[in-house]
């Protein structure tokens, strides 16, 4: 038998990709076709699941409501699709906060000398060796109505003589935004300077040499050539934007409600697995819509590779 | 109006620091004047200082000492893209997210040339190279040649004063390699630009240069045409460097008006009737210098500068034979010219063969010790 196998080339071929697709299936397609499953469930009293098939969970989240005020027996409530519309802008503008914070910093690294290069890239990976959880915490203390941010402010102020109130600046949208962006910086920080260090110095010469001066060597060369890192750093900034819920659940309070902390408290305060379920897909559909016609637009960052 | 020079380097010098921190002289004093519409060779083995005289010409690097002119401009520290120079890298530096068309026009477009006028002259340029059909494709999917001619179109369509190129051939295979050659000759002749090129290949130099400047750490150590180069080199360096030489190690015995005697202890013979040129003295040390195409392999001597010796090997290369014979215990190579097609082993020379060498009074000649 094991003779038959050395000749056998696609049994070994699935032989050899039979761990990573048991394990593709264990852990991504069963749970997937799972949620899919109880997302047209119906869920009882305590939380359980009524396996049927029903649209009504994906109803309800496009606006569909049968409780209202005004005593209908139907109406549009836009509470869902305002929570989606929320996730989806602040995931855009974060990422296009942290591309404007992430370029000039992965190209002063990328053209720093290259004994110093190491260090730079050091320093930005270093905030990533605390937990996730406690640096939105430490922001908590900068931003908080007695925090750092306040303190020094205040400091300013009394010294210059100018009346002073401490600023309301958690709990707001603001601090989500703020919190997003620091936790996911270094993500778009990477692949960015890994283009731009690629880019080979003979081009900027080449530049220079017919004519082009720094702006125009930058808009006209730089820029497009490390494209595809910024299209990779959005990849991975975008998306898990998309889902997190404790940067909005810390900072935000019950003042920002994203998808991410919709399917949570489905699952953990509401006990309704089957309307989490159906929002967990919707966002996966949502995620992979904009991703498609943003790669399909810029290509597939190469770079992703590397983070 | 042109200036005589195209360009001028008046005792450049470039400092680098090395790693270990000590100051290197990569350019030492070089001085040299590249005449308009000439092609111009700065010749050297990495590190000679070359490169680096070429990227002060193109603006890539500032002169510590010295001063570069461009069409009699001192350049100071303009930078490259005000200087009417183009450059022909050695990895060709082509825009790679950009199709052949869009790398060719760059270079106009950051004239603000307007649409026509680009279109009209990158056709032209790509003419020029042969290129034409390509215009749509990407740097990558070209071949080594074909990237090369890119990157002399995109140089040249800004018809510039001067084209420089730092060892544009280098990638390519030796058949390509002569090719390109000659046809960056054509089209140096056919434009008139002056090309500075700078190559370690001395064959390439000569072939296509009209001057050569021959260079080694930092310094000149001849310039002048192939010819001059190749039949009167200045020195050793250069004897050794360009070619091939067989040196031997002498003393001046006696000088007349145009011809020397040298004692060569190592032959344990005399060399006479050298023809001299420059100033030497009686009783000096000197390196008397032949090429082995130049040593006749003789069936009867002459009565003066004829040396018997043992063959102590062979090389058939095809065009030539490289006998390499003994003479009193110091080896001396000679080129011999397979003038007539044969087969028969018997008519080659064989290890251990008595030979009669001659060296010709006009065919050596007396390089000053350094």
């Amino acid at each position: 038998m094991l003779q038959r196998l050395r000749e056998n080339k696609s049994a070994q071929g699935t032989l050899l990709a039979l761990p990573t697709i048991l394990w593709m299936f264990v852990l991504l397609i069963i749970p997937l076709l799972l949620t899919l499953v109880i997302s047209f469930g119906r869920r009882t009293a305590d939380g359980g699941v009524i396996f049927t098939f029903t649209l009504e969970n994906y109803t309800r989240l496009l606006g569909y409501d049968t409780s209202c005020d005004t005593g209908a027996s139907a109406c549009f409530n836009p509470l869902y699709m305002q929570i989606l519309g929320r996730s989806l802008s602040l995931a855009f503008n974060t990422t296009v906060w942290v591309i404007a914070l992430a370029y000039p910093l992965a190209y002063f690294i990328a053209r720093a000398n290259p004994k110093r290069r190491n260090t730079f890239l050091f320093l930005v990976l270093i905030p990533l060796w605390t937990n996730f959880v406690i640096r939105v915490y430490a922001w908590m203390m900068l931003l908080r109505k007695e925090g750092a941010i306040n303190i020094i402010l205040g400091s300013i102020a009394h010294l210059l003589h100018i009346p002073f109130q401490p600023l309301e600046m958690l709990y707001t949208p603001g601090a989500v935004l703020v919190g997003m962006i620091y936790e996911f910086l270094p993500f778009m920080i990477l692949p960015i300077y890994t283009s731009l260090e690629k880019i080979d110095l003979s081009l900027y010469e080449a530049a220079a040499d017919l004519g082009a001066n720094g702006i125009k060597t930058f808009l006209r060369v730089t820029l497009p050539l490390s494209m595809p890192g910024v299209v990779a750093g959005t990849i991975l900034v975008f998306i898990p934007v998309m889902g997190t819920f404790i940067v909005s659940d810390i900072l935000g309070g019950r003042q920002v409600i994203l998808v991410g902390n919709l399917i949570q408290r489905q699952f953990l305060d509401a006990r309704d697995p089957t309307f989490g379920s159906a929002a967990s897909l919707i966002l996966m559909i949502m995620t992979l819509i904009v991703t498609y016609f943003y790669t399909r637009k810029f290509g597939f960052g190469e770079e992703i590779v590397v983070a | 109006m042109a200036h005589e020079f195209a360009v001028e380097l008046r005792d450049v010098v470039k400092q680098f620091v090395t790693p270990e921190g000590n100051l290197l002289n990569a350019v030492d004093h070089v001085t040299m004047q590249i005449k308009n519409g000439e092609f111009f060779s700065m010749l050297g083995s990495s590190g000679c200082g070359k490169t680096t005289s070429l990227r002060m010409i193109a603006g890539f690097e500032w002169p510590t000492g010295g001063e570069v002119y461009i069409e009699g401009e001192a350049m100071g520290h303009t930078p490259p893209f005000l200087r009417k120079v183009n450059t022909v890298f050695q990895s060709y530096a082509l825009f790679q997210h950009m199709t052949v068309y869009q790398n060719v026009a760059f270079g106009l477009e950051m004239e603000g040339a307007d649409k026509n006028e680009i279109e009209k002259r990158v056709k032209r340029a790509l003419e020029m190279v042969q290129l034409t059909g390509m215009e749509r494709r990407r740097p990558k999917q070209l071949s080594g040649g074909q990237q090369q001619r890119v990157a002399v179109a995109r140089a040249l369509v800004k018809v510039p004063d001067v084209l420089l190129l730092d060892e544009p051939l280098g990638a390519l295979d030796l058949k390509l390699r002569k090719e390109m050659q000659l046809e960056l000759k054509a089209l140096q002749q056919q434009l008139g630009i002056t090309f500075v090129y700078v190559t370690h290949d001395q064959e390439e130099a000569m072939t296509m240069s009209d001057r050569i400047a021959v260079m080694s750490k930092g310094k000149v150590q001849q310039m002048g045409t192939p010819v001059e180069i190749y039949e009167r080199p200045a020195n050793r360096f250069v004897a050794d460097f360009i070619g091939e030489s067989n040196f031997l190690e002498g003393r001046l015995k006696s000088l007349s008006a145009k011809e020397a005697c040298v004692v060569v202890p190592q032959l344990n013979a005399e060399l006479t009737g050298i023809p001299v040129s420059h100033g030497l003295a009686v009783g000096e040390e000197v390196t008397v210098s032949i090429r082995p195409e130049k040593v006749h392999i003789a069936e009867k001597g002459m009565s003066q500068n004829t040396f018997k010796g043992k063959v102590t090997n062979t090389v058939y290369i095809g065009t030539d034979t490289h006998v390499f014979t003994d003479v009193h215990g110091k080896s001396i190579k000679v080129f011999e010219q397979n003038r007539i097609s044969r087969l028969d082993p018997g008519s080659f020379y064989t290890v251990g063969q008595q030979v009669i060498l001659v060296m010709m009074p006009e065919n050596v000649l007396i390089l000053k010790k350094d």
